[in-house]
């Protein structure tokens, strides 16, 4: 059988000054799965995300990526796992760091290895996944918010990542950049944890949602299901969106 | 209701000089001349090369100042950079200047008087000295920035082997000044929208408080960045452009300028 992208199990952390932030997340994602991360304010979801790449150790419990084990103290491994884990961090001028559009997007290949053409052809086809080809030699800063969005997803997609993880991807857009970021991340071969507070986008995107609160995860269902189950919701300080529905 | 559109439209007069918000490339001008199109690292050793020689020649040997600011005068005039722009921007040694002109009225030694002022021939040509001097090189400095992206002088202190720690934090703070300052204007906004202006000693207090505030957002923002870069395998070194040859021809036509100032200096030498 196909190993899952991800697999967390029974992961537990506390932050240095004690304050416990995960009790105990266990979470199968499946090749090619688009999941929504739910959950409100404080519940753990960055935490949650900055264990993905090892980031964050792992105090207790395990983290597989396609398999492999997530371990902080392994150097090398680390450097396959987050070129495995591409996070899309929520402010893109925190993302985007280099002089240009190209160069940023140049960046995680080259820490992999890639060098001249092969270089040349990856970031090229990452910008065209999102659109952005012509603003290739452009500074980040003279792009608007949703561009630089854009922008900083492809940074992540030319690392050919096996999970794509967003934070909070639509927030800050315009409706319009809000569907053209649907439309590319729909149009995308590759296993998606979006964690995100929009219930419409999580619906219109993802056909399964987990919910994360007080550092557990207390709902993993069809979306659907989740997002009509009113007391779920309630119970977690989650809401829809007034006058919309779904049937 | 749907209405009915009438756009005014404001002309360009009316916007008045446009200002470029860009920071980190307020200096450059754009043009097309021979001194735009070296390489900066080419340009960079040419400007160090000629200040060395100004820097090495006496100013009792004044003939061959007047020889150095020519020389000047006709860089600028190959890169199109308007002398005025460049008269503008070099008042900015007036701090240094002020320093020097008060050399000739201390100091020890052999003494003379223009009129009722005693002067000391010592200060006075250790004056004239940094006046000299620090122009020219104030100069070159405009020349090689008004003619060299920010970026393209990083570049090129890259390829001349500057250490890659200075490179990475002049370059990430070229790409994050004007975030930063765009943080700033936007806090500076939002004190003015609740009857904010800093008009005397009396709000440095306030003014203190927000630098602090723009100092640790600066900072955790540093520490977002450094995530960022770590998620994407980053383990000391940036990506840096390919090294490519630079023909001979073109180093030539660069090191022209600190040549002549040179062939100059030991002509002097030799004509003495």
């Amino acid at each position: 059988m196909l190993e899952p992208s991800l697999k967390i199990e029974e992961l537990a952390f506390a932050y240095p000054d004690g304050n416990q932030a995960l009790f105990g997340v266990n979470l199968v994602i499946n090749k090619g799965e688009r999941v929504a991360l739910l959950g409100p304010n404080g519940a753990g979801k960055t935490t949650l995300v900055m264990h993905l790449n090892g980031i964050h150790e792992t105090t207790h419990g395990k983290i597989f990526v396609s398999g492999q084990l997530v371990d902080a103290q392994d150097k090398e491994g680390l450097k396959k796992i987050r070129s495995q884990v591409g996070i899309v961090f929520q402010d893109p001028d925190d993302q985007l760091f280099m002089p240009t559009v190209g160069e940023d997007v140049a960046f995680g290949p080259y820490n992999m290895g890639l060098r001249g053409a092969e270089l040349e052809k990856v970031v090229t086809k990452a910008l065209a996944l999102v659109g952005m080809s012509e603003y290739k030699d452009r500074p980040p800063h003279h792009l608007s918010f949703g561009q630089r969005r854009r922008v900083a997803v492809a940074t992540v997609l030319a690392m050919k990542p096996e999970i794509l993880v967003l934070d909070e991807p639509s927030s800050n857009l315009d409706p319009a950049s809000r569907r053209e970021l649907a439309d590319i991340l729909r149009s995308l071969d590759v296993t998606v944890v979006m964690v995100t507070h929009d219930m419409p986008y999580a619906y219109e995107l993802c056909e399964r949602a987990v919910i994360l609160s007080q550092g557990i995860i207390v709902a993993d269902d069809k979306t659907k299901n989740v997002l009509t189950n009113e007391k779920l919701l309630k119970d977690n300080r989650l809401e829809l969106p007034v006058g919309f529905s779904i049937n | 209701m749907v209405r009915n559109i009438n756009k005014i439209e404001i002309s360009h007069t009316e916007l008045g000089h446009h200002h470029g918000h860009d920071v980190g490339e307020r200096l450059y001008l754009h043009r097309h001349s021979i001194v735009h199109s070296l390489p900066p690292h080419v340009k960079i050793v040419a400007a160090f090369m000629f200040l060395f020689v100004v820097i090495s020649t006496s100013i009792t040997q004044w003939q061959l100042f007047i020889f150095y600011f020519s020389l000047i005068l006709l860089t600028l005039t190959v890169a199109k950079i308007p002398i005025k722009l460049a008269a503008t921007r070099s008042l900015i040694e007036i701090p240094f200047v002020l320093f020097a002109v008060l050399m000739p009225f201390f100091g020890t030694g052999e003494q003379f008087s223009i009129g009722p002022v005693d002067l000391y021939r010592a200060g006075l040509l250790a004056g004239l000295s940094i006046v000299g001097k620090g122009t020219i090189g104030v100069l070159i400095a405009i020349i090689l920035s008004t003619s060299t992206t920010a970026r393209e002088i990083l570049r090129g202190l890259e390829k001349l082997k500057l250490p890659q720690l200075m490179v990475q934090i002049a370059s990430f703070m070229l790409r994050y000044v004007n975030v930063v300052t765009d943080e700033m204007e936007r806090m500076r906004v939002a004190r003015a929208s609740r009857g904010f202006e800093a008009t005397g000693i009396k709000h440095w207090k306030i003014l203190a408080t927000a630098a602090a505030a723009l100092f640790i957002r600066s900072y955790e923002r540093g520490e977002r960045v450094h995530l960022a870069m770590l998620s994407r395998g980053y383990d000391g070194v940036l990506p840096h452009e390919e090294v490519t040859k630079v023909s001979v021809k073109i180093w030539i036509k660069a090191l022209t300028l600190p040549f002549l100032a040179l062939l100059a200096h030991l002509l002097m030498i030799v004509w003495k």
